[in-house]
């Protein structure tokens, strides 16, 4: 907690998902970020393929969102922090969300866990019958 | 309604995917594809993911889902040409795409789809010298 007040957001935009078609320039979007401040090709790949879990769960489970992109910077380091808001059903169990294998709809339940592995900071919250909000950080060099 | 196309090439189909996928069009590739391998009596499908910057676990299952349909179908499948970062990517997402054989490249794709179904003609031809 102390260490998200110390992040400084250098550029900051928001876009909504609403449709499967939106995720394809979502994806160029956050790589476009991602290539600014000069992530490696793997952790790029890292972070659009856990990007892409999280708008894809937002679509299904909430009829889509915002997600807000930024660059954020701690220290000598520069990441890409991505925002995922929804004003779905909710989460009633995290932990059990965040569980491989687990899944409430048809998928092989690997999305949130996975994009949990693959960024390196992951932070959920939800309220029931409100929504979920989820943010993930990676790290230029995390 | 954008489409992937499929190209009919001898026994073998062959799918290059140049665009990024949205989850619509990887399904109706999976049925485009299933149908073609039943319409053509196809022996081999091999894919071109060379051009796909990230594969994530809808993608991973799709492209599983083609190779078992196809296997069910009396097709192999071949995947070909994956990016090394999303070789990286897949593992740690938790996705080994089992029950898909890949290849380095097309070339080697298709001598691995040549050899798979040369290897099945081969012992029938056999038996029906020795008989």
């Amino acid at each position: 907690m102390n260490q998200l007040i110390m992040k400084t957001v250098l550029s900051k935009t928001t876009m909504k998902i609403e449709k499967e078609q939106d995720v394809v320039p979502f994806r160029n979007r956050v790589k476009e970020f991602a290539t600014k401040i000069g992530m490696s090709l793997v952790n790029q790949t890292k972070l659009i393929t856990a990007a892409s879990e999280l708008v894809r769960n937002m679509l299904k489970y909430a009829n889509g969102g915002s997600v807000v992109i930024e660059i954020v910077n701690q220290g000598r380091d520069n990441g890409i922090r991505l925002t995922f808001d929804d004003k779905g059903p909710g989460i009633k169990d995290i932990p059990l969300a965040l569980k491989d294998g687990f899944s409430t709809g048809k998928s092989l339940g690997i999305g949130l866990p996975g994009a949990k592995r693959l960024v390196s900071e992951f932070d959920i919250k939800s309220v029931v019958g409100k929504g979920t909000v989820v943010t993930i950080i990676k790290w230029k060099n995390g | 309604m954008d489409r992937i196309p499929i190209l009919k090439m001898g026994q073998f189909l062959l799918v290059t995917i140049q665009i990024d996928l949205y989850d619509r069009l990887a399904v109706n590739l999976e049925s485009d594809l299933v149908q073609m391998v039943s319409k053509t009596g196809a022996r081999g499908v091999l894919i071109d993911i060379s051009a796909l910057t990230i594969v994530d676990s809808f993608m991973g299952r799709i492209l599983g889902n083609i190779g078992s349909m196809s296997k069910i179908m009396d097709a192999e499948t071949v995947v070909v040409g994956m990016q090394p970062a999303v070789a990286i990517t897949l593992i740690e997402l938790g996705l080994e795409l089992q029950g898909v054989s890949t290849a380095l490249n097309v070339e080697k794709g298709m001598l691995f789809l040549q050899e798979k179904i040369g290897n099945q003609n081969e012992p029938a031809d056999n038996e029906d010298g020795t008989e």
